[in-house]
């Protein structure tokens, strides 16, 4: 894709990203940060695509270890996350019962 | 050979980029909220299967492995780590994301066709090697590893600058005609920025500078994404940077400090630096007995909640504690300053963990104005969310920072456990204050026995 596309599409994210996150309450700022360090753990697609192009056995052991440090980003955030979240929920549902 | 032809696999990254978006969505209201997160679990899990299937890729057990070593490392410490423990994780997921990124952009470089790209590599390299780095030293701060405070050395600053302009020179080296080791010498002096980035942070400011460096991954991500030319790292990588600077903004409002004042204030003469000294003024200190006997014949009490109060585990005891007061027809509230425990939003986190009814749970603009009405707040491990400092003294480090008044409430009560200044390095002078008891010890202790002596009542 030619770099004015790709521009495009990276200030269309800065939007969508600055209003999405405006309306989050500050309850759940500490989820937020963790949700969103889940979701730049993405980057696990990068490490793939490297480590499946590699021919040179130390270029292949550099993306391995790309893709370890991407898997843990991506799962340990959204798991820990959700332990955060399953613990609002029951809170929630607490006050609407009472 | 693909299964996937390209537009199948642009769509489903597309799906898994909505995903992203719907679970950032989710956050906006706590019924939402788990759900928005599995929306953006299973988004990731589309984009990976996506691009297995979709890629003409070799090594694949190789990197199947990979991925289990991966989960196997993060999985068990998520589901365990103590809730307190929440920044750190944070903070190191953070950083290994980063070194995902930056390492990722190392490797591309010798199929890098253009400036743009190898630009694109050489700002990957930077500011994932800064957030690796920096997300090291912040773990290390909130762990203990390192101290906690403002580490300021002569010549810090001048240091700084020179390794800032040789990784530049490197970086536009790269750019202009892309030597493999000019690259890894932006990679390592990267690091020596992220280092020097965070040592100067200290205290209260830590967790704001946790979430700068994860607004850096997103943007490292972001520029892999440009990179590799591919999209969804682009969006992602750009919602998480944006979200991480607003969020990052909040904070720094929240304690009325600048980002750059947090970054750069201590290289201009350590504004975080506070005393550390304790104090020998006369305190009126008192036995849980006494505490029981103020609460216990109270018509309202706040409950004022610190890290104190997290790291002896006390939440459940708290919790408890209200439910016994609120038996004797009391009414309890909980007053939740924004940056109370280590991150914004954390003190919720820890009361949810121990069933606290949200409805309990005030804000500091809805509550600030009932501390007049109110008989007893009780301040529980927390120090500097209380100080008036921040209204009186102009040069306090804490200056600025808007903060809980229980000094309008008639009596307040502060456990803690020992006159040490908080995070912050200051200290309090409600502590002096007539209207003020003081009940030494850890917090969880001190409220069991305040709990047990209401029961007695």
């Amino acid at each position: 894709m030619d770099p004015i596309s790709l521009a495009t599409i990276t200030v269309l994210a800065v939007f969508v990203g600055f209003e999405v996150v405006s309306k989050v309450s500050s309850t759940l700022h500490t989820p937020l940060m963790s949700g969103t360090n889940a979701i730049h753990g993405i980057v696990l697609i990068g490490a793939i695509i490297v480590a499946g192009q590699a021919h040179d056995p130390w270029v292949l052991a550099v993306a391995l270890l790309a893709v370890v440090l991407a898997t843990a980003n991506l799962v340990g955030g959204f798991v820990v996350t959700d332990r955060m979240l399953e613990m609002f929920k029951g809170r929630a549902k607490k006050g609407t019962d009472a | 050979m693909p299964l996937f032809p390209p537009v199948v696999s642009s769509l489903l990254y597309l799906v898994a980029a909505v995903c992203f978006i719907l679970a950032l969505r989710g956050l906006s209201s706590p019924k939402t909220a788990r759900r928005g997160n599995l929306i953006g679990a299973l988004g990731a899990l589309i984009a990976v299967v996506t691009v297995f299937l979709a890629s003409r890729l070799e090594n694949i057990p190789w990197i199947l492995a990979a991925i289990a070593v991966g989960t196997a490392i993060a999985w068990p410490i998520a589901r365990r780590v103590q809730m307190t423990q929440m920044p750190q994780l944070v903070a190191m997921l953070n950083g290994v994301g980063g070194g995902a990124a930056a390492l990722i952009a190392l490797l591309e470089l010798p199929h890098a066709a253009d400036w743009w790209t190898r630009l694109a590599i050489v700002l990957t390299l930077l500011i994932g090697a800064i957030s690796f780095a920096g997300s090291v030293i912040t773990f290390s701060k909130l762990q203990g590893i390192l101290s906690a405070k403002a580490i300021v050395f002569p010549g810090l600053a001048l240091l700084m600058v020179g390794v800032l302009v040789v990784a530049v020179a490197a970086g536009a080296w790269v750019v202009t005609s892309g030597p493999f080791f000019a690259a890894v010498a932006v990679l390592v002096l990267g690091l020596a920025v992220g280092v020097l980035l965070v040592l100067p942070v200290g205290g209260a400011d830590v967790p704001i500078v946790i979430s700068l460096l994860n607004a850096f991954t997103g943007l490292a991500v972001a520029a892999s994404g440009f990179v590799l030319g591919n999209v969804l790292l682009i969006i992602a990588g750009t919602l998480v940077g944006a979200s991480g600077t607003i969020l990052t903004r909040a904070m720094a409002q929240a304690m009325g400090r600048s980002v750059s004042g947090i970054l750069f204030g201590a290289f201009k003469g350590g504004s975080t630096a506070g005393s550390t000294e304790a104090s020998d003024r006369p305190v009126r200190s008192s036995s849980a007995e006494d505490v029981a006997v103020l609460l216990g014949y109270a018509q309202k009490v706040i409950i004022v909640p610190g890290y104190g109060l997290a790291v002896a585990q006390g939440q459940h005891t708290v919790a408890e504690l209200q439910q016994a007061l609120e038996a004797r027809g009391i009414e309890v509230e909980y007053a939740i300053h924004p940056v109370a425990g280590r991150m914004p939003g954390h003190m919720n986190v820890l009361l949810a963990e121990a069933n606290v009814p949200y409805e309990s749970l005030k804000e500091m603009s809805e509550v600030n104005g009932e501390f007049k009405q109110t008989d007893v707040a009780l301040v529980v491990g927390a120090n500097d969310v209380v100080n008036p400092a921040a209204k009186t003294t102009p040069g306090s480090p804490i200056y600025g920072m808007p903060i809980l008044e229980v000094g309008d409430a008639k009596q307040v009560v502060f456990l803690k456990r020992s006159m040490r200044p908080g995070f912050a390095g200051i200290e309090n002078e409600l502590l002096y204050e007539p209207q003020t008891t003081l009940l030494f010890g850890d917090a969880k202790d001190s409220l069991a026995k305040v709990l047990a002596a209401v029961k007695a009542l």
